[in-house]
């Protein structure tokens, strides 16, 4: 069964894996340039923390939970838990040409990233006990019914027709509506939003951006789980669409505010990369161009004026980005999804199927609806039995120090 | 014995620390501060919501000198940091009730420079 294997898929998908497992790292340079200097190494730590719990959950029991033996098409079985059989054999369902164990670890680092990109939403606030808790529940709880239902074989999201090339609707709007949740059941920052003292490092932020740009290639070209035309397809429009969204939201801030920021430029250009995640696979170069021109319009209309009109303290935008970017991502792939592009696709509106664009709004809604309820239940759970949130004394002096005893900055040799 | 404060513009400072040089007033403490005065600050915009905080960047310079050296210093930091827009800064004078050199433990006048 070895014979089956492909070299040059199983080297493109290792690489991708590795890709996207330094998003997490570059997620948490991008968060972190963003908080205050007090809270830097919080958040530095909350993502090294998810890259390892979720990484054993994921290989315990969730990939068994995410793609195992379909139950109901709502689950999978606890057949490959302990990644029993997920060995060097390829598995036909999901990956014909490279191991079992390479689309495994591949699927671990979108496991891991997508519950990092939550934080953002409650950063400088949440105690780290309770943070470690929740997520390994909502990894468990949340990710892995959403990805079964929506890659898996027997998924219902999937039987639907849904399209999500690299996580629209598993990733981006799960995490990103998990983050509205959370912004809303922990409460605003002391302060908030007027005594918020702005970043304190854009250019470690800028860096994070940049990094989370290289490791993308790795998300949305290694979701082809081969190395061949639709793999450099999505590439390519990725990186396309990041642009088109970067240089509009600069072009945003420079009508608006008077001045084009780095701040903005880099919101833009991750927003792209979030629209295009779910097209990625079934779109065209010049349709990517809107894809990304739209992403920033929408999510620079929730950041800058829908966050201040509710007050709802996201701290880090993750909704305004990750999950109005992940929604308006999956309706534009009923929009402009070609066949030409992707055989194994379908046409969108307008390439003349309407139906395409509705089935893409239900696959919305259904994720909408199940993370939100989920989230809002797991963290109530999780507050009544040990506490969300730090003390307002903790929260003044910061979480480094509070709940890590250490402090990203020396002030003195 | 003075005390001398003197809150400028940061690109000034060079020019500054020529002038008090060329004067042979060579004891200065140079720090890094924020400062506001009457011209208020450049307001900051951060994805679109905007900082009600406007401090600008200035430099604190701090000058321990004896009697016969007040006019000199003051005069060197005038010089070197006016430029005739408002922002060039503000000079105190303190009194200075004591000086002590920690290597050899002189007091007084002589601790000074």
């Amino acid at each position: 069964m070895t014979d089956l294997i492909n070299t040059g898929d199983t080297a493109w998908i290792l690489c991708s894996a590795a890709l996207v497992l330094l998003m997490t790292p570059a997620l948490a340079f991008f968060y972190g340039g963003l908080v205050r200097r007090k809270n830097m190494l919080s958040v530095l730590m909350q993502c090294f923390m998810i890259a390892c719990i979720v990484t054993l959950q994921w290989a315990v029991f969730g990939y068994s939970l995410s793609f195992g033996p379909d139950i109901h098409h709502v689950i999978g079985s606890f057949a490959w838990a302990g990644l029993k059989g997920v060995g060097a054999a390829p598995n036909a369902d999901y990956a014909a040409t490279i191991p079992h164990s390479t689309f495994m670890i591949f699927q671990c680092m979108f496991a891991v990233i997508t519950p990092a990109l939550i934080l953002g939403a409650f950063a400088e606030r949440m105690k780290f006990g309770a943070f470690c808790v929740f997520m390994l529940l909502w990894a468990s709880l949340v990710y892995d019914p959403v990805c079964h239902w929506v890659w898996a074989v027997g998924g219902f999201i999937r039987n639907m027709g849904a399209l999500d090339f690299a996580g629209g609707t598993v990733v981006h709007i799960n995490a990103g509506i998990a983050a509205l949740v959370s912004a809303l059941v922990l409460g605003k920052r002391q302060g908030f939003p007027k005594k918020i003292s702005p970043p304190h490092n854009l250019p470690l932020a800028a860096l994070g951006a940049g990094m989370l740009w290289f490791g993308w290639f790795g998300f949305n070209g290694g979701s082809a789980l081969a190395s061949n035309g639709l793999a450099s397809s999505a590439f390519v429009v990725t990186h396309i669409a990041a642009a088109a969204a970067g240089l509009t939201w600069a072009l945003l801030d420079w009508k608006f505010n008077a001045h084009p920021t780095m701040l903005g430029m880099i919101t833009g250009a991750v927003a792209g990369l979030v629209a295009i995640t779910p097209a990625s696979g079934f779109v065209g170069p010049m349709d990517a161009i809107w894809i990304g021109i739209g992403c920033s319009m929408v999510c620079y209309f929730f950041v800058a004026v829908v966050k201040a009109k509710f007050g709802y303290d996201d701290s880090l935008d993750v909704f305004g980005v990750h999950g109005m970017g992940g929604i308006w991502g999956a309706l534009a792939t009923g929009l402009w999804a070609n066949k030409e592009v992707n055989a194994a696709g379908n046409n969108g509106l307008f390439y003349g199927n309407p139906e395409l664009l509705l089935i893409q709004l239900k696959a919305v809604l259904v994720t909408v609806v199940y993370s939100g309820v989920m989230t809002f239940v797991l963290l109530k759970v999780v507050d009544m039995v040990m506490g969300l949130k730090v003390s307002e004394q903790d929260e003044r002096i910061g979480l480094d120090l509070t709940q890590h005893r250490e402090a990203a900055y020396t002030q003195l040799d | 014995m003075k005390y001398i404060i003197a809150v400028i513009q940061p690109d000034r400072l060079d020019d500054v620390l020529d002038r008090l040089e060329q004067k042979e007033i060579h004891l200065v403490t140079v720090t890094s501060v924020m400062g506001r005065g009457r011209q208020k600050g450049i307001s900051q915009v951060y994805r679109s919501h905007k900082e009600a905080g406007s401090l600008l960047r200035k430099v604190k310079i701090e000058v321990a000198v004896n009697e016969e050296f007040v006019k000199p210093t003051i005069e060197a930091i005038t010089q070197g940091a006016r430029t005739g827009n408002i922002g060039d800064g503000k000079i105190f004078v303190l009194d200075l009730a004591n000086c002590v050199r920690i290597r050899t433990g002189e007091t007084q006048n002589v601790a000074i420079g």
